[in-house]
């Protein structure tokens, strides 16, 4: 299912419609960080507590595709090879595919089908979160933003923006040296960020993942934080905005997939091609005829 | 969407040996080739791999094996297939395997087999062949 | 042609060659270029067997002593390893090299679901001791030493060869064993890893420790430049990489306040003979006086003995095709010499078939006759060091110790060994570099005989060989003995050893007399490596792309 989904096949669409009234009771986790942090060792190691408390798991992995060849390697799931024959593990890696508002879409159809499978929880892994494109706010219902010591890029990408929608700080490898210093800098800033909506207080916690050190902490962290939305009445305002971001990302496919090839097949669009070709109009003045063509169009219609 | 249909391949590691430098350059030129490539890591089980196979949705399996064991592995591992109903899922072998055991394989129902030194050119575009 | 790049002119002529390492190779050499590399007799050769050891770590070279030959055996049931021992024995070979199977290099015993298919396959398979004392029964330990080739369990196989020595009446102090025991490489290369980096270093520690106290004539690590190479590292690479190793052994083994020079005259290494004829040349000697300028300047050795670079110059697997099979002969010839003209003192080749198959008893005779033919007709042994003072081998010698002191550097600046291993760092770049190399030998850049262009001649590519047959009846008559020894021993001896194991392992004490103690009550290598398995945790590869 979430092949077709991936593949964009045209199936999937009507399957979807069925399986979404079946896929609202899973807790949706998104964990984002930089190359290297050590995302997939954490949550191999979250399996395992989810797993204690006897929670169906389901993780999608996201990395990026290659940008020459649309090719990918997807190895997340290498850390959490020892889960695979869990039956109620299910691990899924997807390539972003170079689509970043597609991305966001696909990652959310598939947390549906997850959510439909009867999984309680789901964890998102994402690189570069705060992309505009792709927010994973949107998509999970608690965020988790894992660093490193010594990863400056770390604390760089918390500073670009993500700061605002973490949930849970993470500082992994704290066996090393600077991991107070990390712990420190993002309390900091956790302190120093606007005041937001709800009144979570963000937690900054140190693992080593590796060897599942403070990981249970990140476990019950999580799902604090899942009670915390429940017992304030957050969890319904979440759900509104999520569904909201849905529609608007579907509507946007929808309408671009549909408009498109209309306009693709259209004479019209044949002949302001053939007239960017011939270089009598240029492709800026091109693009915004047609687009102003095609809205007096429908207007008529 | 220009999305739709990229190859996806599994390149698994079964067993004990951990020479796996050929899966990882094959992994390199299938990616580099616009193929999306899950890799397992050294030292699956063949349960491991069937599973995996089935949460990612792959069109092919490409085991890599170097330790000799190559015709016990496919023959289980492809029984196990058939229990799954993996059955659109494509099985190749890679490795150290030779020429004379080559016909076995594919007997028992293995796809492609590609012993070590195939080019990645041969490889790719016999990956593609099974799917036209 | 071969490893190196080669750009040509229009007429076919080349114009410049490239070693992998980095080194540009001139059309001509002279006296200029060893005095524009700072060239010094005493401080870049020292006379053989002198500071810095560059030309040899004898005097006399091979004139003393011919090389050693090590052929790697050890297959199918401890039985017939026992046999094959012997008939080594007689044929007057005096030390020994063992291959494990699979299953017993990854700790676990040979009715492990994970053994099936593998028990004895590549090596002997080994459960307990009862298994050790068919395969060394009769052997004189106390004047045959043994290379262990194992390196996650390298403690267990090392506490199980005392223990065998032991029963046999012999001393601790009288046997001589050399463990491969160098767990990083396996993360690098081989993979035959299990616990995670630090704990895996850990234990190396533990061996080179107990060795230190109680095991006088034994070597706890063979440093495997060997398979960093064969993973898709330059040959500067290769040598900076097993110094850089070495070095994260020693600061483990510093920390429990012994000091570098009680054991770092133990070391010993294994290294590739494969590429560039005279760039693997340049390699060897270079390497040899960077380890003894190392020892002496960084750790403060000045035992000469204990600034020796010894150990084995062999392999060559990567250089071998599966196409045209008997062409292998030939290069493995070629490999060997650059191995003989670069002082080898150990060595072993790999055989013709070895890109199909585990050496079948003829090509591994080969493999052996031609080292032979080497030292005995050829004339290698006449003087020692030939090349020495050569303007062009003398100038790369001095490039290569360049080339190899850059690439550590690097893996210092990337926090060290350990780190660099962790992260991957390491991994991506070799894998990267495999790659990269693989594509130029498709395209036809680097030349490989018989391989590219497109053979069209008479000798089908196709050519089968003879090939080692596995035998199913090893796995079951394991798993008999295994039986057998489960039945008998007395169970809560090893419950209690196994518990007191723990408890080493959980904390900070030597796990070596432990397992000792162990191996004594039959143990098995499965219930060993299991309270690892359980203490420490497996380790979790990065990504390598």
């Amino acid at each position: 299912m979430i092949r077709l989904i991936e593949d964009n096949d045209p199936t999937s669409f009507e399957k979807l419609k069925l399986l979404y009234p079946h896929a609202s009771n899973a807790f949706i986790i998104g964990i984002t960080g930089s190359p290297g942090v050590g995302k997939s060792t954490l949550i191999d190691a979250l399996i395992t507590q989810f797993r204690e408390l006897d929670k169906k798991v389901a993780i999608l992995a996201v990395d990026p595709s290659s940008p020459f060849s649309g090719g990918a390697i997807l190895g997340d799931r290498i850390r959490m090879q020892r889960h695979a024959t869990d039956e109620k593990v299910f691990i899924r890696s997807m390539a972003s595919r170079g689509q970043k508002g597609g991305l966001s879409r696909a990652t959310k159809d598939a947390v549906v089908v997850f959510s439909a499978m009867g999984y309680e929880i789901i964890i998102i892994e994402t690189v570069g979160a705060g992309q505009a494109e792709f927010d994973i706010a949107n998509i999970a219902h608690s965020i988790g933003i894992v660093t490193s010591p010594g990863a400056g890029d770390g604390i760089q990408a918390v500073k670009a923006g993500i700061l605002e929608t973490g949930d849970i700080f993470i500082v992994n490898k704290s066996d090393k040296l600077d991991a107070d210093a990390s712990v420190h800098q993002l309390n900091m800033m956790i302190e120093m960020r606007k005041s937001s909506k709800t009144n979570w207080k963000a937690q900054v916690l140190k693992t080593i993942a590796q060897n599942g050190t403070g990981v249970k902490e990140v476990a019950d962290a999580f799902l604090s934080h899942f009670d915390f939305m429940k017992n304030n009445n957050l969890i319904d305002q979440k759900r509104n905005a999520m569904e909201k971001s849905y529609f608007n990302s579907l509507l946007k496919d929808l309408i671009l997939e549909k408009l498109f090839l209309y306009m693709k097949n259209s004479e019209a669009c044949k002949k302001i091609e053939k007239e960017i070709q011939s270089g009598s109009m240029d492709p800026l003045s091109a693009a915004e005829f047609l687009v102003n063509k095609l809205i007096v169009f429908k207007n008529n219609e | 969407m220009e999305t739709k249909n990229k190859i996806r391949v599994l390149i698994a590691k079964p067993g004990l040996d951990g020479h796996d430098k050929g899966a990882k350059i094959v992994a390199l030129a299938l990616r580099d080739a616009g193929m999306e490539v899950i890799y397992s890591g050294l030292h699956q089980t063949l349960e491991q791999i069937i599973q995996t196979a089935t949460q990612e949705s792959v069109d092919v399996i490409g085991l890599s094996i170097m330790s000799g064991a190559h015709l016990p592995i496919s023959e289980k591992l492809i029984a196990m297939m058939k229990e799954q109903g993996l059955d659109n899922v494509n099985l190749t072998v890679g490795g150290v395997i030779p020429f004379q055991d080559i016909p076995k394989l594919k007997e028992m129902g293995v796809a492609e087999v590609f012993p070590g030194g195939t080019s990645f050119k041969d490889i790719i575009t016999s990956m593609n062949k099974l799917f036209e | 042609m071969g490893v190196a790049k080669y750009t040509k002119d229009t007429k076919g002529a080349i114009t410049e060659v490239e070693y992998q390492s980095g080194i540009k190779v001139k059309p001509v050499y002279g006296p200029e270029d060893l005095e524009k590399a700072g060239f010094e007799y005493t401080k870049d050769l020292g006379s053989p067997g002198e500071y810095p050891f560059t030309r040899s770590i004898h005097s006399q070279g091979y004139r003393s002593r011919a090389w050693t030959t090590r052929q790697y055996t050890g297959f199918g049931t401890p039985e017939e390893t026992n046999e094959r021992f012997k008939l080594m024995i007689a044929n007057g070979q005096n030390g020994l090299n063992v291959a494990f199977d699979l299953p017993t290099q990854m700790g676990y015993d040979s009715d492990h679901p994970l053994a099936q298919g593998e028990v004895g396959r590549v090596g002997m398979a080994i459960d307990s001791l009862k298994d050790f004392e068919i395969a060394f029964a009769g052997i004189p330990l106390d004047r045959i030493g043994s290379g262990l080739t194992i390196n996650a369990v390298a403690t267990i196989m090392m506490a199980m060869y005392q223990a065998v020595a032991e029963k046999a009446g012999y001393k601790k102090e009288q046997i001589s064993t050399t463990p491969q025991n160098d767990i990083l490489k396996e993360m690098i290369g081989r993979g035959a890893w299990i616990f995670p980096v630090e704990h895996g270093v850990r234990l190396v520690g533990d061996s080179i420790e107990y060795a230190v106290k109680e095991l006088p004539k034994s070597n706890p690590v063979s440093l495997c430049g060997y398979h960093i190479r064969e993973s898709g590292a330059t040959p500067a690479q290769e040598i900076a990489y097993a110094f850089e190793i070495a070095k994260a052994y020693i600061e483990n083994v510093e920390q429990r306040g012994i000091k570098p020079e009680e054991f770092v005259g133990r070391f010993s290494f294994n290294l590739n003979v494969y590429g560039n004829l005279w760039e693997q040349i340049a390699k060897f000697r270079a390497a040899r006086k960077l380890w003894a300028k190392m020892l002496k300047n960084e750790y403060g050795i000045n035992d000469k003995k204990k600034l020796f670079l010894r150990g084995l110059f062999g392999g060559g697997g990567s250089g071998l095709t599966k196409e045209q099979p008997e062409n292998n002969i030939m290069r493995g010839a070629y490999y060997a010499l650059g191995a003989a003209l670069s002082g080898a003192q150990t060595t072993a080749l790999c055989s013709f078939d070895e890109a199909y198959t585990i050496p079948t008893p003829r090509s591994a005779l080969l493999s052996l006759r031609t080292l032979e033919m080497l030292m005995d007709e050829v004339g290698l042994r006449d003087t020692v060091d030939p090349l020495a003072g050569s303007y062009f081998i003398e100038t790369i010698t001095i490039e290569m110790e360049e080339k190899i002191l850059e690439e550590m550097k690097e893996v210092q600046q990337m926090g060290g060994m350990v780190n660099c291993i962790s992260n991957g760092m390491i991994q991506r770049k070799i894998s990267k570099q495999a790659y990269e190399f693989e594509k130029g030998l498709q395209s036809g850049e680097y030349r490989k005989v018989g391989l590219n262009p497109e053979s069209t001649d008479a000798m089908a590519d196709k050519t089968d060989v003879e090939l080692h047959e596995y035998n199913e009846e090893w796995a079951i008559k394991s798993k008999a003995s295994l039986n057998e020894v489960r039945r008998t021993r007395n169970d809560k001896n090893v419950s209690q050893s196994l518990a007191a194991l723990e408890k080493a392992a959980k904390g900070n004490d030597n796990v070596m007399p432990h397992l000792v103690k162990c191996c004594h009550v039959y143990a098995t290598v499965g219930e060993m490596a299991g309270v690892f398995r359980q203490t420490f945790g497996e380790w979790n590869e990065p990504d390598f792309y």
